[in-house]
């Protein structure tokens, strides 16, 4: 199992991406944005979180232009696994691999917390590890989390299983901490095979850190 | 030359929090009549062209491309 993760300036999370990958077994390498292709070897591409150039203009913009994003948009149309997470989902998104957009959060702070998100889908190598409706409890940590699709582009997700992950309670009751249109935290295309999520499970890997539900999370894309 | 002031706001049908954060702060500064508010930003260019036609399907490719993320946002292109 080779995990590539990419590094923009500004991108914070590829060493605990890394780190977490390689707890699970898998060998690793980052690749800076310069770079113009991607290990041939790649099981998974991992995009990590931070704030790619600075979240200038808005957040995932200017990292969708960079050298590299030209051969993850190719490894994603020729069937490759795809992981966005947090800014990962943002420059996804803004990138078009992925429907809607990130908003900034509704009550305007950025927010940094453990939060609870309810499978909701798991047709897909991303979350086959764990069952419809578990709760997992992962750390989110985010100024522009705020997802919004239209109401065309929601029934297409919908129809189609695309929404992995709402936010919700402990219980499973929805618990939406930032404005996202139907709560939702993370999102696939309609081929199941590139996976954005606000939420961050390589930070939820050791119980004594809080949780280690992310394990799970993770696992799926291994063999 | 040719100067073009772009401005990019949330569509009217997305939310806009910060507009709301402001019409909310004006209402407690006690300003009335204030039935609305968005915020957006504007992005103003300097164009090396002289030609108007140029320099508006040139901008609003920069729009589509980069300075609006049209899956939320509207934008309006002014050249001066």
């Amino acid at each position: 199992m080779k995990v590539t993760i990419l590094q923009f300036p500004g991108t914070n999370c590829e060493y605990d991406t890394q780190h977490a990958f390689e707890q699970l077994g898998a060998s690793t390498e980052i690749v800076w944005h310069k770079k113009e292709s991607l290990p041939e070897d790649t099981d998974l591409l991992v995009v990590a979180g931070g704030f790619s150039y600075g979240d200038y203009l808005r957040s995932g913009a200017i990292a969708k232009f960079s050298p590299i994003m030209k051969a993850v948009t190719e490894y994603a149309h020729k069937g490759g696994n795809v992981l966005g997470i947090c800014n990962g989902f943002q420059v996804l998104t803004e990138a078009g691999l992925l429907p809607g957009a990130l908003k900034r959060n509704d009550n305007l702070h950025f927010i940094s917390k453990h939060h609870h998100l309810k499978v909701i889908n798991n047709d897909n190598i991303f979350l086959e590890k764990l069952s419809r409706n578990d709760v997992v409890n992962i750390p989110i940590a985010h100024h522009d989390g705020n997802y919004f699709i239209d109401q065309d582009g929601l029934k297409e997700l919908e129809a189609n299983n695309q929404i992995l992950l709402r936010y919700t309670d402990s219980d499973g009751e929805v618990q939406n901490p930032n404005g996202s249109v139907e709560s939702i935290a993370g999102i696939c295309n309609k081929e199941k095979n590139v996976f954005g999520l606000m939420p961050h499970p390589e930070r939820a890997m050791e119980s004594i850190l809080g949780s280690d539900d992310g394990v799970a999370m993770l696992q799926g894309f291994f063999k | 030359m040719i100067k073009a002031i772009v401005n990019v706001s949330l569509k009217a049908g997305v939310l806009d929090s910060q507009g709301k954060a402001v019409h909310h702060a004006l209402d407690s500064l006690h300003f009335e009549g204030v039935s609305d508010v968005r915020v957006g930003k504007q992005i103003i260019l300097k164009l090396d062209t002289d030609n108007k036609d140029t320099a508006m399907a040139d901008v609003t490719k920069m729009c589509e491309e980069l300075l609006a993320n049209t899956v939320i946002e509207d934008y309006e292109i002014e050249l001066v």
